[in-house]
């Protein structure tokens, strides 16, 4: 059985100037996968996710996305304006029309009834990533794309926002790229992970590049891929990429 | 009332609730200099537009449409800083307008009145022009106003939910030429943009919610022209810099308040 894509980019190039940013990049990602991308800083990774959401054009190299697709993006924490003010309820409604049912599932999901007063400038980077991700689901969509979505966070609130994200996956079968800014921990139910260096060094399961000769040279013999495991009882359905 | 009290009072209210959307994204986005430069170009466009024998609120408009078009293309490349641009172009436009003034033959410009305004000089017709153009602000910006909140906050937020950058910069930048050449008259080149910022930024400490912040610049805006005005017309002092100094008082007043409540 062939599943179709949510999206799928061909040879991608983007270019600032003459620089390449990132290049011959191809890749696709399927409802309920989940794809870690990470790489050292300038390596093109928020690039990559600029030019999934249709941000930046692109240079060369094509990108194709399933009819009517729709993306949930969380932005970097730290790149959000922080002088306007505004609550959370207030943040949420800025995602569209929702119906009251979905709104106060998303709500429990992310856990963020205690917050919905509170001034989005005032949270704590986990609430942050907890509020970005609800406004995200809000739209209820095919695609999550998050761009570095445990910034901020300390270990066990990592731990916990995996578990959120893998439940995500679970509960809407949404597919979901993530930039990992942390190179050693990435999510053990990634599918893959692309490690990223202007183009695609190496890619797989999260064990198989840990082992790769490409991602030990550029991140040095020492630079164990540890991913965070946790306990689960279930299985998912694997499909066969390239 | 006198007409000529009317007519400062209807204008004064119109350019302040017009100001007030505008203001709070110009100061959510940090734009003020963004507002001087287009405000400034609005000078040579009097100059033009007198020597060219156009209308003059047209002549601001597009000279300041054209500077926001031109600030916002020169942006994009990385050599300086964003706020050197902007100088660069906030101040060249101002004098390129003063010198220009000076030299085009045929223009005669009260220097001191484009600079500062004059709200005397206001008659029927162009009140009616600012009323229209107030509401044309409005009513895009509340069409385009959740569009422009996401911008705000993420540029990418509202990129990946289908919306279109390019867009949300054209109205913005539009709106806020249109908004110069309203305000030109009333409170001068120099000022404008205190216009904008000063009720937005003194709202700021105690507003909750994007929106409570621009009903709250309005109100202050509306009791700035209100004050100015009355000040202006008793002391002889002119109008446009009373407003504004009323707006700065707003302005500690509501940030000295916020920090004897915290």
């Amino acid at each position: 059985m062939s599943v179709t894509p949510l999206i799928r980019t061909e040879n991608l190039e983007v270019r600032a100037g003459k620089r390449r940013l990132i290049h011959d990049i191809s890749l696709e990602i399927c409802p309920g996968e989940i794809l870690t991308i990470i790489g050292p800083n300038g390596a093109g990774k928020s690039t990559l996710l600029k030019a999934l959401i249709g941000a930046i054009p692109v240079d060369d190299g094509r990108i194709v996305r399933r009819d009517g697709l729709r993306i949930g993006y969380t932005p970097q924490i730290v790149q959000l304006e922080k002088t306007i003010p505004i609550p959370v309820k207030r943040f949420l409604t800025l995602a569209g029309r929702v119906g009251a049912v979905a709104r106060r599932e998303v709500i429990a999901q992310t856990n963020i009834e205690g917050l919905l007063e509170s001034q989005m400038a005032n949270l704590s980077g986990g609430e942050l990533q907890r509020v970005l991700l609800a406004r995200a689901l809000l739209r209820q969509p095919d695609l999550l794309i998050l761009d570095e979505p445990t910034q901020g966070l300390d270990q066990p609130a990592e731990t916990q926002f995996y578990r959120l994200i893998s439940m995500v996956r679970e509960q809407t079968g949404c597919g979901i790229v993530m930039v990992s800014h942390d190179l050693h921990v990435v999510m053990a139910e990634s599918d893959r992970v692309i490690c990223l260096n202007g183009h695609v060094c190496c890619s797989g399961e999260p064990a198989v590049v840990s082992e790769a000769p490409e991602y030990k040279a550029m991140f040095g013999a020492r630079a164990a891929l540890a991913p965070y495991q946790h306990h689960h009882d279930h299985s998912h359905e694997h499909h066969e990429h390239v | 009332m006198s007409e000529l009290l009317l007519k400062a009072l209807i204008a004064g209210g119109v350019i302040a609730i017009a100001a007030a959307p505008l203001g709070c994204l110009v100061v959510w986005r940090r734009m003020a200099y963004f507002g001087d430069a287009t405000s400034h170009a609005g000078l040579l466009g009097i100059v033009l537009g007198t020597a060219l024998g156009i209308n003059l609120s047209l002549g601001v408009a597009l000279l300041a449409a054209l500077m926001a078009i031109a600030v916002t293309v020169a942006t994009r490349r990385g050599r300086y800083a964003v706020d050197t641009i902007l100088g660069v172009f906030a101040h060249s436009a101002l004098a390129i307008g003063l010198v220009a003034a000076a030299l085009v033959p045929g223009v005669r410009l009260d220097v001191e009145q484009t600079l500062i305004g004059d709200i005397l000089f206001l008659t029927w017709d162009e009140i009616i022009f600012m009323a229209v153009g107030g509401a044309v602000i409005l009513l895009v910006i509340l069409w385009r106003w959740r569009d422009l909140l996401n911008a705000t906050l993420h540029p990418d937020l509202m990129v990946a939910e289908g919306g279109k950058i390019i867009l949300d910069r054209l109205f913005l930048t539009l709106t806020l030429a249109l908004f110069v050449a309203l305000a030109m008259k009333l409170i001068g080149v120099l000022l404008i943009t205190a216009m904008l910022i000063l009720p937005a930024a003194a709202a700021r400490p105690v507003a909750r919610s994007p929106e409570a912040m621009v009903g709250l610049s309005m109100m202050i805006g509306l009791m700035s022209v209100v004050a100015g005005i009355w000040f202006s017309w008793t002391t002889d002092a002119p109008a446009g810099p009373s407003i504004v100094v009323i707006s700065a008082l707003c302005f500690v007043l509501s940030n000295l308040g916020s920090r004897l409540r915290a």
